[in-house]
């Protein structure tokens, strides 16, 4: 444990950045177990995000990055540990976040306009005016003819699609996303990143963005934040992703400078894949 | 398995033709001299076929139909409206749920005619002791329905509300609200066949109007035709009243998965 103490006490003595939008500062997260134990599933963490910041957050199956996801968008209260949101203790939910998540989150019993037009409604806005913007939004993300669509009747795709819409609709200071695009197909993955990426090119929000896939990670971000195999799982590697934007998400993935960091964030990646599938079996 | 619409039709219509012409042949026609169906216990197809005529011509009918209809509309109303309302509290108020939880299992236990009598003597005769047996009925399904809908609410769909900005209030009339009805609406048959069921039932003990009550009418005199006429006349009700449910529920419930058969 010689190791992780160095890291601890590393950690403990980093202020954050006075323009972090999001600051995490020596976060542990634990879960109680229902035989009276506690599971702890990330320790000491401490991750600042900039405005303007596309940060991706990479690691093992079940290190806990959806986690740390949570605590910023405080859904989790962490155990120990700090995070601030424009330099203030976050109580409660982050008013300041749209958070998309990874299962589908749609109301079902609305349709994809009103879905997008709740956002906006909850906040106070005229329900005629909500609806207007909402078909807007809808036509951003490419659905302006999909509005009367219920959810079930939509792809995975074009969910996620209404999701961001949702989101986005609300015009967050931070985005929070939590495997978003984890549940399609590769294909459909690089449109959504592309989609992504163009819709954040406009306002350059601050982004964090959860996701297992290493490329995707590198395809998008400006920062790809490493976490080890939980139990534990602490921040492990930080690296700045010096790609020029604009980017495409698909055609980037040929650049040899992609290569290049690819092959040196998996080398540290690698050990800590291999690590999570021996504690837990797939 | 692939069949034709008219051909379904026709063997569904052959099946009432075949039983009506054993009962017919079984009651009329003597078989080495004994009938296989005797008229006193069985009645004829023909004389059941004319009796319900004779009741609706005579016009009478259509003041029991009524009394049914109106019983059970009542029993529906009342019952949904408490199964509604404690379910929702159940559901947002766990504490209460356990505390409640033996009792609510022991009165649903119970066979619910044996309150029968205790209505009877409670409200009397009329209309409001049969309302009572039904709304006992319907009061369960629709309360264990919204009780789990409140409480099966997607996780995510409703961590997403409340990261859209939800406050309490909205969060009961877009998220858990829709929930709920949803799974009282999936029991919609089930609720109003019950709420008939009670007002029936409920007729048949003791009363004065009704369906129930002429069947049991004509049981008491013997008459086996007017109690097949009765039934003959409860099947067509239940069959028109289980239609305009079905209506309802597919306006209501249009975005669900499998009321949109066909689409992509």
């Amino acid at each position: 444990m010689a190791a992780g103490a160095t890291y601890a006490a590393a950690g403990a003595g980093v202020a954050p950045p006075p323009d972090a939008v999001v600051a995490l500062a020596n976060v542990d997260i634990a879960y109680r177990l229902a035989d009276g134990g506690t599971y702890v599933a990330v320790e000491d963490a401490s991750l600042a995000l900039r405005a303007h910041e596309f940060v991706a957050i990479v690691g093992p199956t079940g290190c806990g990055k959806s986690t740390l996801l949570n605590a910023a968008a405080g859904l989790l209260k962490p155990a120990a540990g700090s995070v601030r949101i424009f330099g203030a203790p976050l109580a409660g939910l982050n008013g300041q976040a749209g958070y998309l998540f990874q299962q589908d989150a749609l109301m079902p019993w609305k349709t994809a306009r009103d879905n997008v037009a709740i956002a906006l409604e909850v906040g106070g806005t005229p329900r005629a005016q909500a609806v207007e913007t909402a078909q807007t939004w809808l036509a951003r993300v490419g659905l302006g003819s999909f509005g009367d669509r219920y959810p079930h009747q939509l792809s995975g795709g074009q969910k996620k699609r209404v999701g961001l819409a949702q989101v986005l609709i609300r015009d967050p200071k931070i985005l929070l996303m939590d495997e978003p695009f984890g549940p399609l197909d590769a294909q459909t993955r690089q449109i959504m990143g592309n989609l992504l990426l163009d819709l954040w090119s406009r306002d350059r929000k601050a982004v964090m963005f959860v996701t297992h896939d290493l490329e995707e990670a590198i395809a998008l971000a400006d920062r790809v934040i490493i976490m080890s195999a939980g139990p534990r799982a602490r921040i492990i590697g930080d690296h700045a992703i010096d790609i020029a934007r604009p980017r495409d998400a698909a055609e980037v993935r040929l650049d040899p400078q992609f290569h290049e960091i690819h092959r040196a964030i998996w080398n540290q990646l690698k050990a800590e894949v291999i690590k999570a599938y021996a504690e837990v079996p797939a | 398995m692939r069949i034709s619409r008219a051909r379904l039709l026709f063997l569904q219509a052959m099946v009432a033709v075949a039983f009506f012409v054993i009962w017919h042949i079984g009651s009329t026609v003597p078989i080495a001299g004994v009938y296989f169906l005797p008229k006193f216990f069985f009645s004829t197809p023909i004389d059941v076929i004319v009796r319900v005529y004779q009741m609706f011509a005579g016009g009478k009918i259509w003041g029991h139909l009524a009394i049914t209809l109106w019983e059970t509309i009542l029993a529906f109303v009342i019952g949904s409206a408490g199964g509604v309302l404690v379910g929702f509290w159940f559901a947002r108020k766990p504490l209460v749920a356990m505390v409640f939880d033996p009792y609510v299992k022991m009165v649903n236990a119970l066979p619910r005619v044996v309150l029968a009598p205790i209505f009877m003597l409670w409200l009397g005769l009329g209309i409001w002791s049969k309302v009572a047996l039904g709304v006992t009925l319907v009061f369960f399904i629709v309360f264990f329905n919204v009780y789990q809908g409140v409480k099966e609410v997607s996780p995510t769909v409703l961590a997403n509300a409340r990261m859209l900005g939800m406050n309490e209030r909205q969060l009961f009339r877009h998220v858990y609200w829709p929930s709920a009805l949803s799974w009282m609406f999936s029991s919609l048959h089930t609720s109003v066949g019950f709420a008939l069921v009670g007002a029936v039932v409920g007729e048949y003990l003791g009363s004065a109007a009704g369906l129930g009550y002429l069947i049991h009418q004509a049981e008491g005199v013997f008459d086996v035709t007017g109690v097949f006429a009765g039934m003959v006349i409860l099947a067509a009700f239940v069959l028109l009243i289980d239609w305009l449910v079905t209506l309802v529920e597919d306006r209501l419930l249009v975005w669900r998965p499998q009321s949109a058969a066909g689409q992509a």
